[in-house]
């Protein structure tokens, strides 16, 4: 950021339009199942709502939303999400990511839907970390 | 010159919209290219996802079932592909807190 004076009107829009972004990209991943979208396309956007903010307030004031040591935690969590739904899998005598052995209750092809189901959200927390994380991380070298 | 340009420009524009009418529907299990068999003579594998994604995964989207049921792995590898990216901006680019200089 080369201007130091805040611009209200930037900063309260990017304020505002945030959340937004936030709802409809957390609905792009929810309603992956029945529309297009999915957890890439959602976490791009939970990332762009994040780097609206940090772009329009500034970094000091965008840690307030989301700091800046949270973004590799956020996407090793998501990685976890997903290669933890393989693994419970395989632990319940499936093959890896072989959702039918989920411990859900259901016939075989809704727990493989609630399987697809916290995939998606694997990768879109994974996808929104480390995307945040990989802004603050180029940005680490400026001055000031 | 540019009147050139731009004869080629729609020329080629109006060729490929003339293309995509003859491209068959999306879903369409009887099209050509999803009844392609392989060469031991079993149907291919979109034609398999086209007639069982709904009743495998109980999700009306075709997509989604492929990308995270059926392909599990690979979207479990572009994932660590994204998580290598990350990590390595990371480990080339933070500065540690406490070697800065005091």
């Amino acid at each position: 950021m080369t201007h130091k004076e805040d611009n209200p009107i930037i900063t309260l829009v990017s304020r505002v339009v945030s959340p937004f972004i936030m709802i409809f990209a957390l609905y792009v991943i929810f309603h992956g199942h029945y529309s297009p979208g999915g957890g890439f396309q959602g976490g791009t956007m939970l990332a762009a709502a994040v780097l609206l903010v940090r772009l329009g307030a500034g970094r000091e004031i965008s840690q307030l939303q989301f700091k800046k040591s949270w973004g590799m935690p956020l996407g090793s969590l998501g990685v976890l999400i997903y290669f933890g739904t393989g693994f419970v899998a395989m632990l319940l005598g499936g093959n890896f990511l072989n959702y039918e052995f989920l411990p859900l209750a259901g016939a075989a092809n809704a727990v493989r839907g609630w399987g697809i189901l916290f995939v998606e959200i694997g990768v879109g927390t994974a996808v929104m970390g480390i995307l945040v994380a990989i802004y603050d991380d180029l940005l680490e070298g400026d001055p000031l | 010159m540019k009147f050139l340009n731009y004869l080629i420009l729609i020329v080629f524009g109006g060729l490929l919209i003339f293309a995509s009418t003859g491209l068959a529907n999306r879903g369409d299990a009887d099209a050509p290219m999803n009844k392609e068999t392989s060469p031991a003579g079993s149907p291919g594998a979109a034609y398999y996802y086209i007639q069982n994604a709904k009743k495998d995964a109980h999700t009306d989207n075709m997509v989604t079932v492929i990308l995270a049921d059926y392909r599990g792995y690979d979207t479990l590898g572009e994932e660590t592909v994204i998580y290598t990216a990350g990590l390595i901006c990371f480990l080339l680019l933070r500065r540690r807190e406490e070697e800065e200089p005091k």
